[in-house]
């Protein structure tokens, strides 16, 4: 049956190369875990994205509940949480799978660090994978306050007091974030848009980055 | 069948274990957050609580408009809405009927056209229903007004959801 509507788009598209052309390369011998059962570290990458695409559709299906008002945030958090079937596991995905992704991004950048895989010609990668990083640091950042319970509160007071602290441009970079003087209403908009539209934005036009340039390069050698 | 005839290549069978194991996986993700973005539509409908609305003293054989307060839970809101009723006696029987045009939801009026004495009519697209709240053939509404559940104690009317009739 799937055979089937495959041919039938295949025959009149011509599928075929487009998808062998992306997907359909050899795995090395020294990354295949089956190999050499070190090869496992070369997994984190994939398990990062992995826990990147479950953080986007969990985060899709939290926001049809989320409201980003500093009145009714809380409650509207605790209502998908407690009154919703399967809240509680939606939520915690999200919840957990935010600190997972760090921890994975975390391990992989390790691979990459003492495999040398970041030398000539994929120093550009490196690059990339550093903005991946703190794009997902400020996920975390602003997905905190989102809650707008007593931790979220007062993790974000902390956040821009430490944004205020740099030289210069300290003051503004605070009322900038914050939306103003107070740390409120409009911080809580601000922090919701950033979470939920400008930072995956950015997140997925820097994975394309970073997948084009792997395929482009293939995986680095072996040590 | 013969071992033979029935030949799956190591590829086949392994593709089939990661197909396996995969589909597994997204729908262990995905199915709690299907079931939470159903939610709405498979909680839907609820117990109703009774408000007190008229004395059955005020009450005619002429339907009489009753305004009178709800509180609606709506998720992390709770309000307080104003509602209406038509109620009206009929012998020993009370009958309260909702005001919510059954074409398209606009609100309908007591005796409001002219043309039609006795009528409950809609201004929207001129839906007409008699005093039982039955629509009237050849309007736009295609089923009588809803009824209000009700309870009579002590003298007084108490109204709950409306429904269906
Ligand atoms: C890699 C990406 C992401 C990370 C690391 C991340 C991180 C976080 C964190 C740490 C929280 C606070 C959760 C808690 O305290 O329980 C949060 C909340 C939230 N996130 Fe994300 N997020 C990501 C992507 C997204 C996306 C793509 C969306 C929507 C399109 C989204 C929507 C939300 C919403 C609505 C909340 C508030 C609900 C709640 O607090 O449980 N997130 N996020
Ligand atoms: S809504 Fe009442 S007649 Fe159309």
């Amino acid at each position: 049956m799937l055979q089937k509507i495959y041919d039938w788009i295949d025959e009149r598209l011509d599928i075929t190369p487009m998808w062998r052309d992306i997907a359909d390369h050899e795995v090395p011998e020294h990354v295949n875990p089956a190999h050499h059962f070190s090869a496992f570290v070369y997994c984190f990458g994939g398990l990062t994205f992995f826990v990147t695409v479950i953080q986007i559709l969990s985060g899709m299906f939290l926001t049809m509940y989320y409201v980003p008002d500093i009145i009714h945030a809380y409650e509207s958090v605790y209502f998908l949480q407690n009154e919703v079937t399967h809240g509680v596991i939606v939520r915690g995905m999200h919840h957990w799978g935010a600190s997972l992704v760090i921890v994975m991004m975390f391990l992989h950048t390790l691979r990459v660090f003492f495999t040398g895989s970041y030398k000539k010609p994929r120093e550009l990668n490196w690059v990339v994978g550093v903005l991946i990083f703190f794009v997902m640091l400020g996920l975390g950042f602003t997905g905190y306050l989102l809650p707008w319970d007593m931790k979220a509160y007062f993790a974000t007071v902390v956040g821009l007091e430490i944004a205020e602290s740099a030289p210069v441009i300290g003051g503004f970079a605070k009322a900038l974030l914050a939306g103003g003087e107070i740390i409120g209403a409009q911080t809580l908009t601000r922090f919701f848009a950033i979470h939920v539209f400008f930072l995956p934005g950015a997140l997925l036009g820097l994975l394309g980055a970073h997948f084009y340039m792997i395929r482009k390069q293939g995986i680095s050698g072996p040590l | 069948m013969s071992e033979k005839e029935h030949k799956v290549s190591r590829r086949q069978f392994l593709s089939y274990c990661l197909m396996g194991v995969g589909g597994f996986m997204a729908a262990a993700a995905v199915t709690p957050m299907a079931r939470f973005a159903l939610d709405p539509a498979l909680e839907a409908g609820g117990e109703s609580d009774y408000v007190s609305v008229a004395s059955v003293d005020d009450l005619t054989e002429e339907p009489k408009r009753f305004d009178f307060k709800v509180t609606v839970e709506d998720a992390w809101y709770e309000s307080e809405q104003s509602r209406t009723a038509w109620i009206y006696r009929e012998g020993n029987e009370i009958i309260a009927l909702s005001p919510v045009c059954t074409h398209l939801g606009c609100t309908v009026n007591w005796d409001a056209n002219e043309d039609h004495p006795n009528q409950f009519y809609c201004p929207c697209h001129h839906g007409r229903f008699e005093k039982s709240g039955k629509n009237i053939a050849n309007t736009p509404p295609t089923r009588p007004l809803d009824v209000y559940d009700m309870e009579v104690r002590d003298g007084t009317v108490y109204l709950g959801r409306t429904i269906q009739r």
